[in-house]
């Protein structure tokens, strides 16, 4: 979503966006001229009239689990996207019975929260798994 | 006679003559004038319709047709912004 109209979308889709991604962008390109809805998020930049680079994670429920917001000359990182995705769907599939630590990935080893983990994180989670 | 400007991954705009100059809006930080409200997490987003385009279509987007899939929306400066 941007205050572009839904015109020059279709311009940046057709032009320069399809050279990148076979069959143009798959999903709906937002138009908010006037920014009402980047003030809504809170993301709009009044001194530039445009949006910053805000990016939300909405729930099955409609609930933000996470956002992020960057000024406009750094991009964004669509895999820590997916991977924040991805965690939130593991915690809600377990009902909060399993928590994902710090550098956390599909398929790598969750903490479940309780009486016996208070104090013991360093016995089931090593540091250089942050980096992993 | 028109001067050439440099292009930054901001929008360009521009304003009243007579006024000070914005410089690109990339580029400083000001304190900011307002307070702005900020999407909680943990609390439900508020709901908005957009006009928007779509594989060959215009179309307009209503944000609760998406509950009960994970959604992600984002947000920023302009198309052909770069990055």
């Amino acid at each position: 979503m941007s205050i572009d109209s839904m015109f020059v979308h279709k311009m940046w889709d057709d032009h320069e966006l399809s050279k990148m991604v076979d069959g143009g962008v798959p999903f709906p390109m937002l138009s908010d001229a006037g920014g009402k809805i980047g003030r809504l998020f809170g993301i709009f930049n009044e001194a530039a009239g445009v949006e910053n680079r805000g990016r939300f994670i909405i729930d099955p429920e409609g609930v933000c689990q996470g956002y992020e917001v960057l000024t406009p000359p750094v991009g964004r990182n669509v895999q820590e996207t997916l991977r924040q995705v991805q965690a939130f769907q593991l915690v809600r599939e377990t009902k909060g019975a399993e928590a994902t630590p710090s550098g956390w990935r599909p398929g790598k080893k969750t903490l479940k929260p309780g009486p016996e983990l208070v104090g013991n994180v360093w016995k089931e989670w090593k540091t250089e798994m942050a980096f992993e | 006679m028109a001067e050439e400007v440099e292009v930054g991954c901001a929008r360009p705009t521009g304003g009243p003559v007579g006024e000070p100059v914005e410089e690109a809006a990339e580029e400083k930080s000001k304190p900011v004038e307002k307070e702005i409200s900020m999407i909680h997490v943990g609390e439900k987003v508020p709901d908005f319709v957009a006009p928007g385009y779509q594989q060959g279509k215009f179309i307009n987007v209503k944000l609760s047709d998406y509950l009960g899939k994970w959604t992600l929306l984002c947000f920023y400066p302009g198309d052909f912004t770069f990055v």
